[in-house]
């Protein structure tokens, strides 16, 4: 192939320029199969806000809206649950939700528009399992949320215990209340 | 040798004229020369691709009754069960046989422990093994989602959010893999598809590499030594003897042993207590309701014990990793020159008793609830684990070992 009079340069450079253009577009054709496993319209239109009826919520009780696929709780703390708050800050990791995922009207101590419903992502920060609602307050255990996956703990206001697997406070999403008994999920709002 | 195949008459002659049909033959079977002293422990390369056989087949057969779909998967399987003809025996065939492969392959690897068959210069029989290893976890993870009940369900979100731990990309690379905001029908159809096409694929690959790797370079055996140095007039090791008849008869030997066992499982304890098959999967996945306490299948456990031994997210999720990623450097942790554990250094055996320990212990772990007391254990054997390939490294330069014969005893 090579003889005396090649332009090795011309060679060389005519190489690296298909080179070049290859990688380029074996990366364009990559780029809609690696975006086809994004989430689909579908599933996104399956994120529209959804509305809560919580009227008929007791003190202490939770019920569970389904918001993008997840569980979202809404519970309606009593006088007991939030009394708590202010006792365990102590004994957690992030007390003031700086390192938490709210809405700004929920980065205080109650996580929440009004300091009586609670409205919180049931999905663990550690590992997405579902933490069950703990409403009694023992001595061992102040109330909140447990995970049974892998141990983690959580107060009345989804703020995570110190010493447990998980690293941030459950999420609150957007949410704002529509009238006194409807919420919506989803949506900041104007209030 | 292949100048004479090409005079050959008939149909064999004429193939042989057109493609290296008896070439292939001798040089994989009937002149492939493996050292005459494989014991027990050289059962399982053969029985680990009867399994791959078996799980492609009853995979195959499954795939026609099956439905990769959110609302239709966890009664398709139960279809499968109760109404398709032999669909339970097909079934559990498959979710015995991917139990089977791990305990096979596990087994496989310690035989490359404890005769290092990984060292020079079969490091890359090693790593192409490794990654079998790796891709068959992949298989098997996919595999658990596609019954769609509460552990597949559960299992696959815990394992998918294990990738919200890498900083800045975290969440968008879940958001990616599931498809969703949770776990969910996109995500169960994707994994089908890698399932049944894309990983088996790469498996099949995989595995024709690590067997073209082996045959250039031999088989180890359990003295450790190098057949091909002692050759008579021929060119053929003097410790040698062809794969075939005299392994392919040994191997049916144990291919009919490993049936007999894995005949029991199939038909008297297919879910194995609790272990092959997880008595929360037989409940339908809901998304609002976590199980009380999740496992991964038992040939995950070591790993998942790793991971909850460390109480931060990113951490544990690191060591998960970094124990299986020690594995692939072994061949350059190892810096011995000696290979069989017959020569090796009374230290050396007492690490590799403190890996299957801390390994065994690990998965027993792993499978119960948490407590502060296992944690404390999982920790005790975390260290262990890691421990061994820490120490192996510094030992193994200047190893005290035994006088390693010529050739094969």
């Amino acid at each position: 192939m090579s003889s005396d009079d090649a332009d090795n340069n011309r060679r060389r450079f005519l190489t690296a320029a298909t080179v070049v253009v290859g990688a380029v577009g074996t990366v364009a054709v990559a780029v809609p199969f690696l975006r086809s496993w994004s989430p689909s319209a579908r599933a996104k239109t399956a994120g529209a806000p959804v509305q809560a009826d919580i009227s008929k919520l007791e003190p202490g009780q939770q019920i569970i809206i389904k918001w993008r696929g997840k569980p979202v709780w809404v519970v309606r703390r009593d006088e007991a649950a939030l009394a708590t708050l202010p006792q365990v800050a102590d004994q957690l990791r992030d007390p003031e939700s700086q390192e938490s995922d709210q809405p700004a009207y929920a980065t205080n101590e109650y996580r929440s528009r009004k300091p009586e419903y609670l409205i919180i992502e049931g999905i663990c920060t550690h590992l997405g399992c579902s933490p069950t609602y703990q409403r009694e307050i023992t001595a061992d255990f102040q109330g909140g949320f447990f995970c049974p996956c892998h141990g983690s703990k959580f107060d009345f206001a989804g703020r995570v215990y110190q010493g447990v697997p998980a690293p941030t406070n459950l999420p609150v999403p957007p949410h704002y209340f529509v009238s006194d008994g409807v919420v919506l999920i989803g949506e900041d709002g104007v209030a | 040798m292949s100048d004479n195949n090409n005079n050959g008459n008939g149909l064999i002659g004429w193939i042989d004229a057109r493609f290296p049909l008896t070439k292939m033959f001798e040089e994989h079977l009937s002149k492939y020369y493996a050292p005459k002293n494989f014991n027990f422990w050289y059962f399982f390369g053969s029985l680990a691709l009867l399994v791959l056989v078996l799980q492609i087949v009853t995979g195959i057969f499954l795939t026609m009754h099956y439905k990769p779909d959110g609302e239709m998967a966890f009664g398709s399987v139960e279809y499968i069960m109760r109404d398709v003809d032999w669909g339970w025996l097909i079934r559990y065939l498959h979710s015995t046989g991917s139990s089977a492969f791990f305990i096979v392959v596990y087994l496989h690897m310690f035989r490359a422990m404890i005769y290092g068959s990984y060292q020079k210069p079969r490091e890359l029989i090693w790593l192409f093994g490794m990654f079998i290893f790796l891709a068959l976890m992949a298989e098997a993870f996919m595999g658990y989602l596609l019954p769609w009940g509460q552990m597949s369900y559960w299992g696959a979100q815990v394992i998918i959010s294990l990738f919200g731990a890498v900083p800045l990309v975290g969440d968008e690379l879940t958001l990616w893999i599931r498809g969703d905001f949770v776990v969910s029908d996109a995500t169960l159809n994707r994994f089908f598809a890698l399932h049944v096409v894309a990983v088996p694929i790469v498996l099949l690959m995989l595995v024709v590499m690590h067997i073209i790797a082996l045959h250039e370079v031999g088989s180890n055996n359990p003295d450790g030594v190098e057949i091909k140095k002692n050759k008579d007039a021929n060119g053929i090791p003097l410790d040698g003897i062809p794969f075939h008849p005299y392994y392919s008869v040994k191997d049916l030997v144990g291919v009919v042993v490993f049936l007999i066992l894995f005949s029991v499982v199939v038909f008297f304890m297919p879910e194995m207590g609790g272990y092959f098959l997880e008595h929360a999967n037989f409940v339908p996945a809901n998304q609002f309701k976590t199980p009380e306490h999740i496992a991964p299948v038992w040939y995950f456990t070591p790993f998942y014990a790793i991971l909850r031994a460390i109480p931060d997210k990113l951490t544990g999720v690191i060591a998960m990793f970094a124990a299986i990623v020690v594995l692939f450097l072994l061949p350059w942790i190892d810096r011995g020159k000696v290979r069989s554990i017959r020569y090796r250094s009374t230290t050396f055996k007492w690490l590799l008793i403190m890996l299957v320990v801390s390994f065994v212990g690990l998965g027993y772990l792993g499978a119960l609830p948490v407590t502060p007391g296992r944690t404390l254990f999982s920790q005790i054997f975390s260290v262990g684990y890691f421990g061994f390939f820490l120490m192996l490294w510094f030992i193994s330069k200047n190893e005290v070992t035994k006088p390693v014969p010529e050739r094969v005893q």
